[in-house]
């Protein structure tokens, strides 16, 4: 439900940015066509200069949602503005970008500058789909809860799979716990994009770690000693073991899809940004070569 | 003494009770005989109990500023300790005549001749008693043997970090006992006893907090539910050996430990004080015992000061008690804030003295003459006196306001010019208005106009429905009113039924008008508005049930009731009602069997209105029935739309479930949109001295709505509630916000019913943003918790913080402007059709 109080990036202000960009791109079109007959289109032109110069303009603009972003007391317009305008403004840069190049490409440090634009970009609209997409991923992982309750409730059912655990032979009991013991939550940050689960239990009868994803080692053991077991007490105590270690892997497959998404919220932003350093040092560089050679 | 009695006791050793005794020893000190006549009762070991179980370094506050200091004891804001050094100081060089350990249980006999009987069994007589026992109250006991208070068996628990590898049982599940276990369980091993088998009646941050403590098993943290105390067995005098025997659903469980807390509330005083004879003005818990001028109360020769008394500080405590005692003494003094009185009225256009002022403005206003003198005062004295001047009158005054502002004085009569507002209509202002001279034209939509003289009152509504302003208000010449602020208006109508009846009649008459516009001759009007009924409900009360048959309706003071359709499980919330909005008139205008179950979202305060009544208030103006009409038809309309989007209602339901329905600006998270940046977050430390005031992960999601933990603003804010510095305002655009004088105490941060206060220390200035960036300085914007507090800051101890809004901000709330997808708003309940709406 996106309910009409609520604005996404795109619509924002009745697509305010998207017609800006358009014009921009209607107009740098109409400076690129112009390009007289004496002078093949190039970025040495006078309009070839001017595209240049307004494509750097709308660099460094872009760039500076980094900066307007921690400004928190700034009145320049609310931070969901810029990002609507970064989007619009970033992918007109595409084409305005090409028509100052006059599409031409080789190898050299202007093409450098221009592949690490086109980089920026790219990952910009993985950026962008990443924030349309997953939010909503998320709120449905969720449920309603949070991360935190989803914890909280993992401690409740560990502690009572330790109190249920204690009325089982000691090969279970130890069983049990080593998968407690051995659930990995999230590891590092690859891992938790991935959303691989690395948990393990120790096998009883080799002391050897073997998987446990999804926690599907110990519920099958479970299960398997249920029809086994002589002790009316320990085959109560197996049963809530086996609804106990259900709840658990729905539980950690809640907590890990969540990390997985919001590292994928966030990993994109560790390209788009150093891109973003490395085009502006090649930009500096394209500048001053194209002045030095002239 | 005299034949064995004292001239007076006073009982309870607070600041109050200090001050009084410290200046009875000083006739004492002056009189040839070296003969006590006085003496000081305190229950506890040490003076001050209240004060002494500060947190250890509590900076204390010497609120209100612009009071003096009359007392023969010290005072000055400081530490703790240096407060409780000084106060022991004074009793020493005073040579008060106090006697620990004595707690008074009973007070029998009468002027002159009063028996107080002491816990031990022993009895004291006095001629006058002076009682200042606070408000704290005696702590619950365990009730068993050995429970007295010892090094071993604790009531209290000043500093957790006092103890260090001990184990320590701490008893009840109430917030104090789950804070000290908390604490304690940083250094020891803990077990929380809870009589039952929940932590149901701790606020949400602790409650997560003692079950993430329980759950962890790193910790030497254990609960034991459904537990009672069996036995105490105090150590042997190494102080070793000592034990607690619970009663556990398993069976007797013996714990060896080196000390148990218990923490089981406490018992209020009033019991006892009511006991003396002393006489309540009605059963609410915040009453105040009906005092004199002289602080005397209806007991002849019983006096009562300080917090009983209903002086919530320090320094007006303890210039009770000096004033108390100098008229036990026969001497006629003026009080300590005499001065404050005089500059009220130093701009007004009398010569007079201040007294005599303050008599004839008792006089001329009906609600106020039959007050006691001392409250009237008290009212003056917390209130504005404004002024409406004409232009040049107002150029002429304002200069000698001004000189007189420079030199030395704090609070001035307030001045006005005729013809300007005095408050706007849609303004959150809620102070109350008396007219002492002159008239006040009171302007609604622009052309409604309504006149009101000297003797009368307005600004009623805003008060009791924490509402923005329904009119605007203009003085006329020469005006002069008392304008009082919120807080004291309700204490005011707490403590007295008289006043209270007043405001609600006027009220009532006044609303009726508002939704009826009857014509009827005033005095029926009066007589009608006498016979209608003010009914309250608690949140979560059913006002009525779907399919009754209804014979009255409701017009809602303050709070919101929802409407809804269907059976409880499976029930559809269609609309929502607030303040000055009519519930159930449908029964009366139509078809008699409710259409709706009508319940109190919060708790409500209501007209309720039969049909007779109902009936001669439509029938004295037939022309309004067709108004009412349309104003259900559209109603209705609404109601239906919503109700057909079963997923609209229940968010609805969900807002309202989450309080929102008291909320007048809260902020709401589209899940939807939100990518969890946690930039608002940031902004809001960013733009408040680098704390957080809003939680955005916590809280309650329904249908990709999310009510993130952060102040709502509530219509009639929990918060504000005992405030004893009265730092809690609400400014006229209707933000909740905290001031400087916040002394610390913590009680609004357990009023708060949404757990969005926290208490902390003012947290260090950070690197600018650019030198953070570029050389890598600091953490970077938002919250760091690592930082470390300067030792000022800590001295001056944790302040409650809270969102105000950004009411400084410029561009309006930091954490809306601050993120990148536009997933956070802020919204009122009037919005939530809207919000909804869109599905
Ligand atoms: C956490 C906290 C922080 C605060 N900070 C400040 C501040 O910074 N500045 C400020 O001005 N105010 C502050 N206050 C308010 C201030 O503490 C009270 O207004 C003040 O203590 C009231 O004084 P009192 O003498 O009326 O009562 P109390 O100080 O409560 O004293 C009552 C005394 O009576 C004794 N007693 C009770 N019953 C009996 C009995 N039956 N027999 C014999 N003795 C009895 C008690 O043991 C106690 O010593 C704070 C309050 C709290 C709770
Ligand atoms: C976003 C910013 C810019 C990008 C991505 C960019 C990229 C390029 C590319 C790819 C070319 C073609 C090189 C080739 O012929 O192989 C080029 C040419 C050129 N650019 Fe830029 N440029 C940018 C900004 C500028 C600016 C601000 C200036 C001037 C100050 C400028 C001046 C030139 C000139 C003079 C040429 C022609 C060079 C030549 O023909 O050798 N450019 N640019
Ligand atoms: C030259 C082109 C671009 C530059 C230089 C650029 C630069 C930046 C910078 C510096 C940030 C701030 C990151 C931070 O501080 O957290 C940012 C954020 C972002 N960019 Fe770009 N960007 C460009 C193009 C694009 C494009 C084309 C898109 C998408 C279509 C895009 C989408 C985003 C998004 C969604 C964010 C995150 C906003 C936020 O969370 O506040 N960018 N970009
Ligand atoms: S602090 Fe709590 S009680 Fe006070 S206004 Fe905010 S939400 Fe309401
Ligand atoms: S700033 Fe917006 S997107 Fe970021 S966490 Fe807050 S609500 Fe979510």
């Amino acid at each position: 439900m996106v309910p009409n109080m609520f604005q996404s990036i795109l619509k924002y202000k009745k697509y305010r940015y998207l017609k800006l960009s358009l014009l921009s791109v209607l107009a740098s079109y109409i400076l690129y066509l112009s390009q007289g007959s004496s002078q093949p289109a190039n970025g040495g032109t006078l309009q070839g200069y001017i595209l240049g110069i307004f494509a750097t303009f709308l660099v460094l603009l872009l760039a500076s949602l980094g900066i307007r972003k921690r400004k928190y007391s700034s009145n320049l317009g609310k931070l969901q503005g810029w990002t609507s305008a970064h989007i619009y403004l970033g992918t007109s840069l595409l084409l305005i970008a090409s028509f100052h190049a006059a599409f031409q490409v080789g190898w050299n440090i202007h093409t450098l500058a221009y592949v690490l634009l086109l980089a920026v970009i790219f990952s910009g609209f993985y950026g962008l789909y990443t924030y349309l997409h997953y939010p909503r991923v998320l709120s449905i992982n969720n449920t309603g809860g949070t991360q935190n309750t989803w914890l909280e409730e993992m401690g409740e059912v560990d502690d009572k799979i330790k109190a249920q655990a204690s009325s089982c032979q000691i090969e279970m009991r130890l069983f049990v716990l080593s998968a407690l013991k051995n659930t990995i939550l999230s590891g590092n940050f690859y891992p938790q994009l991935r959303g691989k689960d690395l948990s393990k239990i120790r096998e009883q009868s080799n002391k050897k770690l073997i998987p446990n994803k999804n926690q599907q080692r110990i519920i099958d053991a479970i299960a398997t000693a249920i029809p086994q077991s002589m002790n009316q007490a320990e085959s109560g105590a197996l049963n809530q073991l086996l609804t106990l270690f259900s709840r658990r892997q729905r539980l950690l497959k809640i907590i890990r899809r969540n990390l997985q998404v919001r590292a994928y919220l966030k990993v994109w932003l560790m390209f788009h940004i150093p891109l973003t350093v490395a085009l502006m040092a090649a930009l500096i560089v394209h500048i001053l070569v194209v002045f030095i050679y002239w | 003494m005299q034949d064995g009695r004292y001239k007076v006791v006073i009982i309870g050793s607070g600041p109050a009770g200090l001050s009084a005794a410290g200046r009875a020893a000083f006739y004492d000190n002056k009189s040839p005989d070296s003969q006590k006549t006085h003496l000081l009762l305190e229950s506890f070991s040490s003076p001050a109990k209240t004060i002494y179980q500060y947190q250890k370094g509590k900076h204390v506050m010497d609120e209100p500023g612009f009071l003096a200091l009359r007392s023969p004891m010290s005072f000055v804001a400081g530490k703790r300790e240096n407060v409780l050094d000084n106060w022991q100081q004074g009793i020493n060089k005073n040579q008060i005549n106090i006697q620990f350990n004595s707690e008074v249980v009973k007070i029998s006999g009468e002027y002159p001749q009063f028996v107080i009987q002491l816990k031990n069994g022993s009895s004291i007589q006095s001629e006058n008693i002076v009682l200042s026992i606070g408000l704290q109250g005696n702590p619950r006991k365990l009730g068993l043997e050995n429970d007295a208070e010892s090094n071993f068996v604790r009531y209290t628990l000043e500093d957790p970090d006092e103890f260090e590898d001990k184990t320590v049982v701490v008893i009840g599940a109430g917030d104090a006992a789950i804070e000290n276990a908390l604490g304690l369980a940083r250094n020891n091993k803990v077990h929380i006893v809870n009589r039952r088998n929940e932590f149901n009646r701790a606020k949400e941050g602790n409650l997560n907090a003692v079950l993430t403590a329980i759950n962890n098993k790193s910790n030497q943290f254990y609960c034991q539910y459904n537990t009672n105390v069996k036995a105490v067995n105090l150590p042997d005098e190494n102080n070793e050996n000592g034990s607690i025997v619970l009663d556990t659903p398993e069976g007797d469980l013996e714990i060896a430990c080196d000390c148990i807390i218990a923490r089981l509330g406490a018992i209020a005083p009033r019991r006892f004080v009511e006991s003396c004879g002393v006489k309540f003005p009605n059963d609410k818990p915040t009453s105040i015992p009906d005092l004199d001028n002289n602080y005397q109360s209806n007991v002849k020769g019983l006096y009562i000061i300080g917090a009983l008394g209903g002086y919530p500080l320090i320094k007006q405590a303890m210039n009770q008690g000096y004033e108390v005692i100098e008229f036990i003494n026969g001497n006629e003094v003026k009080p300590a804030d005499h001065p404050l009185l005089e500059q009220q009225f130093k701009l007004l256009p009398y010569a007079m003295d201040a007294q005599k002022v303050l008599d004839l403005y008792q006089q001329r206003v009906p609600m106020f003459k039959r007050m006691n003198a001392l409250a009237f005062r008290e009212l003056i004295i917390e209130s504005n006196i404004v002024i409406a001047l004409d232009a040049e009158a107002y150029q002429e005054t304002s200069i000698t306001q001004k000189t007189a502002l420079t030199s030395g004085f704090d609070k001035l009569t307030n001045l006005i010019r005729s013809g300007d507002y005095i408050f706007k209509q849609g303004n959150y202002s809620n102070s109350f208005y008396t007219i002492v001279e002159g008239s006040v034209e009171l302007i609604k939509d622009g052309n409604k106009k309504f006149t009101l003289k000297a003797g009368q009152f307005f600004g009623e509504m805003s008060l009791l429905s924490g509402r923005p302003r329904q009119a605007s208000a203009i003085a006329s010449d020469d005006c002069i009113l008392i304008e009082t602020p919120r807080k004291i208006m309700a204490k005011l109508m707490n403590s007295n039924d008289e006043v209270a009846d007043g405001i609600n009649r006027v009220f009532i008459m006044r609303a009726l008008q508002t939704a009826f516009n009857p014509k009827l001759p005033p005095k029926e009007m009066n007589a009608l508005a006498g016979t209608i009924e003010l009914v309250e409900f608690k949140a979560k009360q059913v006002i009525y049930n779907q399919k009754e048959i209804g014979n009255e309706l409701y017009l809602i003071r303050s709070g919101t009731v929802s409407l809804s359709k269907g059976t409880e499980g499976n029930k559809l919330v269609t609309y929502q009602l607030q303040s000055g909005d009519l519930v159930g008139q449908m029964a009366l205008m139509g078809n008699s069997t409710r259409q709706h179950t009508a319940e109190a979202a919060v708790r409500v305060e209501a007209l309720k209105i039969n049909k007779q009544q109902f009936l001669k208030l439509v029938q004295s103006n037939p022309s309004q029935i067709k108004v009412l009409q349309a104003q259900l038809s559209q109603k209705m309309k609404k109601s239906n739309s919503i109700g057909s989007v079963v997923e609209a209602s229940k968010t609805i339901k969900f807002l309202l479930d989450e309080g929102l329905g008291e909320a007048t600006n809260a902020l709401i998270i589209n899940e939807n949109l939100c990518v969890n940046c946690d930039n608002c977050e940031t902004a809001c430390a960013e733009t408040h001295g680098g704390i957080s005031r809003l939680d955005r992960e916590t809280g309650a999601s329904f249908d990709g709505l999310h009510v993130p933990i952060s102040c709502r603003h509530c219509e009639q804010p929990h918060c504000m509630k005992d405030c004893p510095a009265d730092a809690i305002h609400r400014a006229e655009s209707g933000e909740v916000f905290i001031d400087d004088s916040c002394i610390g105490c913590g009680n609004c941060e357990t009023n708060c019913v949404y757990d969005v206060i926290k208490m902390s220390y003012t947290l260090p200035k950070k690197p600018g943003l650019f030198s953070w960036m570029f050389l890598g300085l600091g953490n970077g914007p938002g919250e760091d918790l690592d930082a470390k507090i300067n030792p000022k800051d800590k001295e001056l101890g944790k302040k409650a913080v809270k969102c105000d809004a950004c009411m400084d901000q410029k561009g309006g709330p930091a954490c809306v402007r601050a993120c990148p997808t536009g997933a956070a708003i802020r919204i009122s309940p009037n919005d939530f059709v809207n919000l909804v709406d869109g599905t």
